[in-house]
């Protein structure tokens, strides 16, 4: 894996929220075409990294390289626009707007030409978004919701896909559909997928590689089988969440 | 029957220059959440700037009325959005992310300059304009009572209805249109799908003050008289109008518009006309106490 270039390298990141310190140093790499995963608790930090990528907070110290051109301090737009696209926390599915509207909004941050071919392979991907068409965002289900946000990103054609938590509150049988789309993704397309994840079991499943961010700061790293074996893991991530 | 469709006329000519300032008040509430106070000085400033183009093209020699009409709408147009986009820059746009009322009050300051700046540039003392279209349809004869639809009628009903339309499409149809719903709704999300937010702001203060240039080329030609002070009191109603079809709903600021100038009209026209404006403003006070969402406006709950 590391014979790939480096595409994403976060390096001693701090991120604030008023006078809250939500990352403390965070040191991570993706490779391209790999999934990497961070799991960590609930307020560890992990929405705010995938933020402070983007831009939003930006980052107090330390510096994000993306494919070797420092983005730091970059407005959110311009790095969005450099090939990172978000699925973020929350699922922020604009509500009063129909699915394909959700998802031409999407495509502003590619080229304008080929939109109906790409259109054409996420309904491949998510047959259901395409019965869904015309309708507003906010009434779709959960599950239908982060299907499209995910769509959403993958409209803007990015060469890395930051997803957050794409399991959460969504049933098990939809959940297992989400993975294995973004396996998919992977495998088919080389898409390099961020991941990141509470549900530990699937994540390390799928990853290749694997962090776990605990109060702000990086604390374990290895490939996703390895940390999945962990006895430290288990404990701490996994007791009754195999889901 | 006569009288009233007269009446019925002359308010929706009225309505149409309140809808066209209302959209302007509406869509930047929708996308920032606040009340641009100021953007009746632009309407006036769109007026004034009217009135000089068209004093320029008499002084050049052009004859023709609708080569000069298109010329000045053109120019009142690009002047008006250029004041706009300013206002925005200097005066809301370092505030962004302050205390909810800092823009608010910026706004207020922004319209006592503008009135203040247009009162030095251009004197206190009122402007006139001889007419530019005479004459006119009569619809109906009634008793001797003769209803009349003038050209310059028809011309500002015509000209708001073609406007609304196609800005209706632009926000509904095109990439811009997007653009700007979906910072209305979610800006981080809007940001995070690669839309410059600073920029589509920026843009919602041009397109509204581009129309609020119309409205005020409209009054130029409707009432005659312009002075720096006017943007006060139809600003106000213009912004009546948008709370009134819902503050935030485009169509909502059409037809609260056209209700308040009908309203107005018909006021002035079976009571007294001293106090229309007291009718259009007891309007208001109603609709914040007995549907604060306006007509067509949501319910602020909507995220479960």
């Amino acid at each position: 894996m590391s014979a790939a270039p480096l595409l994403l390298s976060v390096r001693a990141v701090e991120a604030f929220y008023g006078p809250v310190r939500a990352l403390g140093g965070v040191s991570l790499d993706v490779f391209e075409g790999e999934i990497v995963t961070l799991i960590g608790a609930n307020g560890a930090g992990k929405s705010t990294l995938l933020m402070t990528i983007c831009g939003n907070p930006a980052a107090a110290a330390g510096t994000i390289l993306f494919d070797g051109a420092d983005i730091t301090a970059e407005a959110t737009h311009r790095i969005v626009r450099r090939g990172i696209a978000q699925s973020p926390e929350g699922r922020r599915i604009f509500p009063h707007m129909t699915v394909i509207e959700n998802l031409l909004i999407g495509t502003t941050a590619a080229a304008t030409d080929g939109v109906e071919d790409d259109l054409a392979r996420v309904f491949d991907l998510f047959p259901v978004l395409k019965e869904r068409t015309h309708q507003r965002g906010g009434t779709l289900s959960g599950g239908e919701q982060q299907m499209l946000a995910i769509a959403r990103a993958l409209m803007g054609r990015p060469r890395l896909l930051l997803l957050d938590e794409p399991s959460l509150g969504l049933a098990p049988i939809v959940v297992r559909r989400i993975f294995g789309v973004i396996g998919e993704l992977n495998r088919a397309q080389g898409m390099t997928i961020f991941l990141v994840e509470q549900n530990a079991y699937h994540a390390l499943a799928l990853a290749h590689r694997g962090y776990v961010l605990a109060n702000g700061e990086i604390v374990m790293q290895g490939t996703g089988a390895g940390l999945l074996a962990d006895e430290r893991i288990r404990a701490a991530y996994l007791e009754g969440g195999i889901a | 029957m006569a009288y009233f469709l007269q009446q019925f006329v002359n308010g929706l000519t009225l309505g149409a220059v309140y809808g066209l300032i209302a959209i302007g008040y509406t869509m930047v509430y929708g996308i920032i959440g606040m009340i641009n106070f100021a953007h009746g000085e632009i309407y006036m400033i769109g007026a004034f700037i009217a009135m000089i183009a068209f004093a320029v093209l008499g002084v050049a020699g052009v004859a023709s009325v609708p080569m000069a009409l298109i010329v000045v709408l053109l120019l009142a147009i690009v002047f008006t959005a250029a004041y706009g986009w300013t206002v925005e820059r200097l005066a809301y746009r370092p505030l962004r992310g302050s205390f909810r009322l800092a823009p608010l009050i910026s706004a207020i300051g922004m319209s006592i300059f503008l009135q203040n700046y247009v009162q030095l540039l251009q004197g206190a003392r009122v402007k006139a304009m001889g007419p530019l279209f005479r004459g006119g349809f009569v619809l109906m004869e009634d008793e001797g009572f003769r209803v009349t639809l003038s050209y310059l009628q028809l011309f500002i009903i015509v000209l708001t209805v073609a406007l609304m339309a196609g800005f209706t499409l632009l926000i509904q149809r095109t990439a811009l249109g997007r653009a700007q719903r979906a910072c209305e709704q979610d800006q981080k999300m809007a940001a995070l799908c690669g839309i410059n937010v600073d920029r589509t702001i920026s843009l919602t203060f041009v397109l509204g003050a581009g129309l609020a240039a119309v409205a005020g080329l409209m009054s130029t030609l409707y009432y005659g008289v312009i002075d720096f002070f006017i943007g006060f009191l139809v600003g106000l109603k213009a912004f009546t109008a948008a709370v009134l079809g819902g503050i935030g709903s485009l169509p909502g600021a059409m037809l609260g518009g056209v209700l308040i100038g009908l309203i107005e009209a018909f006021w002035a026209a079976y009571f007294d006309a001293a106090y229309k404006d007291v009718a259009a403003f007891s309007i208001l006070i109603l609709v914040l106490i007995f549907r604060p969402t306006g007509l067509l406006g949501r319910p602020q709950v909507e995220k479960v």
